[in-house]
């Protein structure tokens, strides 16, 4: 099963936003090359809104105390719980398309 | 190709840390080490402790003989080499044996230097029995042995060693006397005062002193039974303890031929003179005229030595060391580095003395910069004097600054002395425990354990406790990090390089530079922000703004909050406002709810809790410009009502604060600027403590004082200038801030960067014109200012796809109260 989540240009080049997928908050980034990443919205320390933070090729950083989550393994950097990290992709239309399973 | 043979004689600290350092650059040598001791190596500084009782045996041993084994290292221990066979590359040992070698280390290290007093030795019985070399591990535990069935002891030698021999006797018999050749204790570090000072505070530990003493006998025919003075006293006594200094290890070297003066004397790679295949490390080295009796020199030399040796940087060089010491001597605190009396007849020399508490500090500055200091008793300036020491930093205007906290944080305690669990970080709740442990797993650099563990990095007051805290558990080892000197983490240039490099390439976006000046061209997101600020005052209007290169505050233009809500702070300059202003302030809080209306510190109204999706309209309905309360900019003008209505002012400040304000609103930086303009010395406005504060006084004039700070810092501002019209302050205030933005670090405040460039050259530059800039800041500024756009206009046409789109989280999250 997939979720169409609307087409990949509203989401600036380095910057992310976030989508609810089948009830989760779901922060999708889109890198400066063109690649996407999709993690849980909600920094685990206090609440803070992932999709406000800011990004490298790496790594995504929580706007309020700075903590730091791998963006391909969602593991956290200053050892926090880490964080679901969700398939994703562009479709041929160029919609953002989350995917319950790794295609193949 | 068969490995080269390196050999190292001797196995005490200097030799085993310089194999620690070339297995830690991959060296691929077959080590063999000689000992002459039949231990594993231990560390010497400790051997006051086990004398003290406080350090068990086991406690002190560094390496012990398994590293050797594990790191494939030949230990031979208990065997001293005879001889070095220069020519044919081979050490001769005691026992017969030959070991050929490619590389020699010579890390003897030195010995108990025991002055030629009659009746120390017993022909044909070494010491005389009772008396004692305190030097090493067998030397300790005979003294201990002995003392124990005991009741006076001697300690001859006043120096850092005497002190900690005389200390750690106390432990294991009733009486102990110093006797100190010399006028004062620890005559090498300290001048007379300190040395008497630390005397009383040593007495009253209960132990005797006697200096100008002269040890000319020691007495007792089968056993000591007192010393004799050359005044002819005698003290009685059953124990001596020698400590009167200690002597290179060299007669080795200097039997098989090498330059040996004090020292096996080396070149800056620690290569003894005139040979292509030996080197020397340690106590047992003469490195340009100096040996250096002391740990942190060691280091020096064995990161140099094994950087040559392994080819890492082969032509690494030890330039000598400038040597600082802290040290517990005897339970007191004493330190010193550089001189301990002023030379010159223009040295300034700064006394503090209060024998009651047991403190004294004296400091020794020369053409404005530290060149000497000494703390007893009271050592908690010491991690700064050290840094002015070593690096030659401009010292406060007020001298006395160098000497005590005045107005700074609460009273520090050593590191050595606080609890584990004691808090450090209050931001972060970070224990020195944690830091410590950090430590000794292996992180020792000071940024890397403030990465890790989050220390320091909330509001930062705490950093230099955590440098203290890191340097004390590294014990020595802290390693320089040079990430410290850059301007942001992911780019390796500190600002200079990076500015210049910025111009030569032109490079006009974040994304930019990281493409041209980072190898393999790697973004970093903690380094975004503070290049989008420097590109930005660099460029003016010709930087290119990618919007991702901005934190989430400089993205929509209003402070993030812990909910994930946001903080609306309309201009009001210089705190003034209008009642039409407040109804419509009053009205759009009424009509969105909003949970909190605030006055802030800075003078304004500040509207808490509103939704990112909101802003635009909020903004919209107010049509006030952005107050800026969320960038590292200029942020507002505090300003008391000035001459217009107070009976007692006797400058505008208001119309000044608001011409301040209008000028330079905006403006962004390395750090928030806040600034305020009072109408008289009575300070309403608290400009004392600002920025750059402006405080009016009688006849029309103005004082400008910069570098204050009343937050995380207290800190009162230096003074720049008294000028004679409210035009120059305009003018001067913007040189200032743009010579702050061109010159200071990302996110250090102006209460950092003032003392640390020192007040006396930002006049030059500033006020002066010294570097015959002052027209480039200006027009500089000019240019910023000419770009400043209100950044609240962007409500109308987004600047990115969904700007104000929630980021919101849709599960409960605490909130802030509503009142």
């Amino acid at each position: 099963m997939t979720t169409r989540l609307g087409p990949v240009d509203q989401i600036p080049p380095g910057e992310g936003r976030t989508f609810a997928v089948d009830g989760d908050m779901v922060a999708v980034f889109r890198l400066r090359d063109g690649s996407l990443r999709a993690l849980s919205a909600v920094c685990p320390h206090k609440g803070g809104p992932l999709a406000d933070g800011q990004i490298d090729s790496k790594v995504v950083v929580c706007p309020l105390h700075l903590n730091a989550f791998d963006l391909t393994t969602g593991c956290s950097l200053s050892g926090l719980p880490g964080l679901t990290v969700y398939p994703v992709g562009v479709d041929d239309e160029g919609h953002i398309v989350i995917y319950s399973e790794v295609p193949a | 190709m068969q490995q080269p043979r390196l050999v190292v004689i001797g196995n005490g600290m200097a030799g085993a840390r310089t194999l620690e350092e070339i297995l830690a650059r991959g060296g691929d040598f077959a080590i063999t080490v000689f000992g002459d001791e039949p231990y594993g190596n231990y560390n010497r500084i400790m051997l006051s402790n086990v004398l003290a009782g406080v350090e068990d045996e086991s406690g002190i041993f560094l390496n012990d003989l398994s590293w050797y084994a594990d790191n494939g290292i030949t230990l031979h221990t208990g065997t001293r080499i005879a001889r070095i066979d220069r020519a044919a590359k081979r050490v001769h040992a005691d026992d017969g044996t030959v070991t050929p070698y490619d590389k020699l280390i010579i890390a003897t290290g030195s010995r108990a230097w025991v002055p030629p007093i009659p009746g120390v030795h017993r022909p044909g019985r070494g010491y005389h029995q009772g008396v004692f070399a305190f030097r090493t591990l067998d030397d300790t535990r005979a003294m201990i042995r002995y003392a124990r069935e005991h009741e006076r002891a001697v300690v001859i030698g006043g120096g850092l060693l005497g002190l900690e021999a005389a200390r750690g006797l106390q432990n294991h018999l009733s009486h102990v006397t110093l006797v100190h050749a010399a006028g004062h204790l620890m005559n090498t570090q300290l001048d007379a005062q300190g040395g008497a000072i630390l005397q009383r505070s040593v007495e009253k530990l209960g132990i005797e002193v006697v200096t100008d003493a002269l040890t000319t006998e020691i007495l007792g025919k089968h056993a000591v039974t007192g010393v004799r003075l050359k005044d002819g006293t005698t003290i009685d006594c059953d124990v001596v303890v020698i400590a009167a200094g200690i002597r290179a290890n060299a007669e080795v070297a200097q039997a098989s031929g090498l330059v040996v003066d004090r020292g096996v004397v080396v070149d800056d790679q620690m290569r003894a003179q005139g040979e292509p295949d030996i080197y020397a490390v340690g106590e047992c080295a003469q490195h340009r005229g100096e040996t250096y009796g002391l740990v942190a020199p060691l280091w020096d030399q064995a990161k140099v030595l094994a950087d040559h040796l392994t080819g890492r940087d082969p032509e690494a060089a030890y330039h000598g060391s400038r040597i600082a010491t802290k040290l517990k001597v005897a339970g007191v605190d004493v330190a010193a580095m550089g001189l301990k009396e002023a030379e010159r007849d223009d040295d300034e020399t700064l006394v503090f003395s209060e024998p009651r508490r047991g403190v004294y500090k004296s400091l020794v500055i020369r053409d404005g910069r530290l060149v000497g200091a000494t703390l007893v008793g009271d050592v908690r300036k010491y991690a700064f004097l050290m840094q002015a020491f070593d690096r030659g930093l401009a010292l406060p205007e007020d001298r006395v600054e160098l000497m005590f906290d005045l107005g700074g944080p609460p009273a520090e305690v050593s590191a050595a002395d606080m609890a584990d669990d004691a808090q450090v970080c209050n931001c972060n709740g970070v224990s020195k425990g944690t830091l410590v442990e950090t430590v000794h797993g292996g992180c020792k650099t000071v940024n890397g354990v403030m990465d890790r563990t989050r220390a320091g990095k909330g509001c930062g007051t705490c950093k230099s406790l955590v440098q203290q805290i890191v340097e004390w558990a590294a014990g020595g080892e802290v390693e320089e990090d040079p990430r410290a000197s850059w301007y942001v983490p992911g780019v390796p240039m500190p600002k200079p390089e990076l500015m210049r490099a910025i111009r030569t390439h032109g490079l006009k976006s974040v994304s930019s530079v990281f493409a041209t000046l980072v190898p393999g061209g790697e973004e970093d997101a903690k380094s975004k922000m503070g290049l989008a600020s420097l590109l930005k005052m660099m460029w003016g209007a010709e930087y290119v703004d990618e919007r991702d290169a901005r934190f989430i505050n400089d993205r929509v233009h209003a402070n993030i909050q812990r909910d994930g809500t946001f903080s609306v702070v309309p201009q009001m300059k210089g705190g003034v406002t209008t009642p039409a202003q407040l109804k419509r302030i009053a009205e759009v809080a009424e009509r969105h709810s909003v949970p909190m209306v605030k006055l802030t510190g800075g003078q304004r109204i500040d509207l808490l809790g509103v939704p990112k999706e909101k802003l635009p309209q909020i903004w919209a309905e107010l049509d006030m410009p952005s107050g800026y309360a969320y960038g590292k900019s200029f942020r507002t003008v505090k300003t008391c009502v000035g001459s217009d209505f107070c009976r007692f002012g006797v400058g505008d400040s208001t119309a000044l604060g608001i011409a301040l304000e209008e000028r330079y609103q905006g403006i962004e930086g390395p750090g928030k600027m806040k600034l305020a303009v009072t109408g008289c010395p009575r300070n309403c406005a608290e400009a004392y403590v600002k920025d750059l504060g402006v405080v009016a006084i009688d006849g029309g004039r103005w004082e400008i004082y910069v570098g204050g700070a009343a937050g995380a810092h207290v800190r009162k501002g230096d003074l720049l200038a008294t000028v004679d019209s409210p035009a120059e302050v305009i003018t001067l205030t913007g040189r200032f801030l743009q010579f702050y933005r061109e010159n200071a670090n990302w996110l250090e405040r102006t209460y950092a960067w003032v003392p640390r460039i020192g007040i006396e050259r930002i006049r030059e530059v500033v006020v002066d014109d010294a570097d015959g800039i002052a027209a480039d800041l200006d027009a500089a500024m000019a240019e910023s200012v000419a770009a400043y756009r209100d950044p609240w206009k962007e409500r109308a046409a987004p600047a990115t796809p969904g700007q104000f789109r929630t980021s919101l989280p849709l599960v409960v999250l605490p909130q802030v109260p509503v009142r």
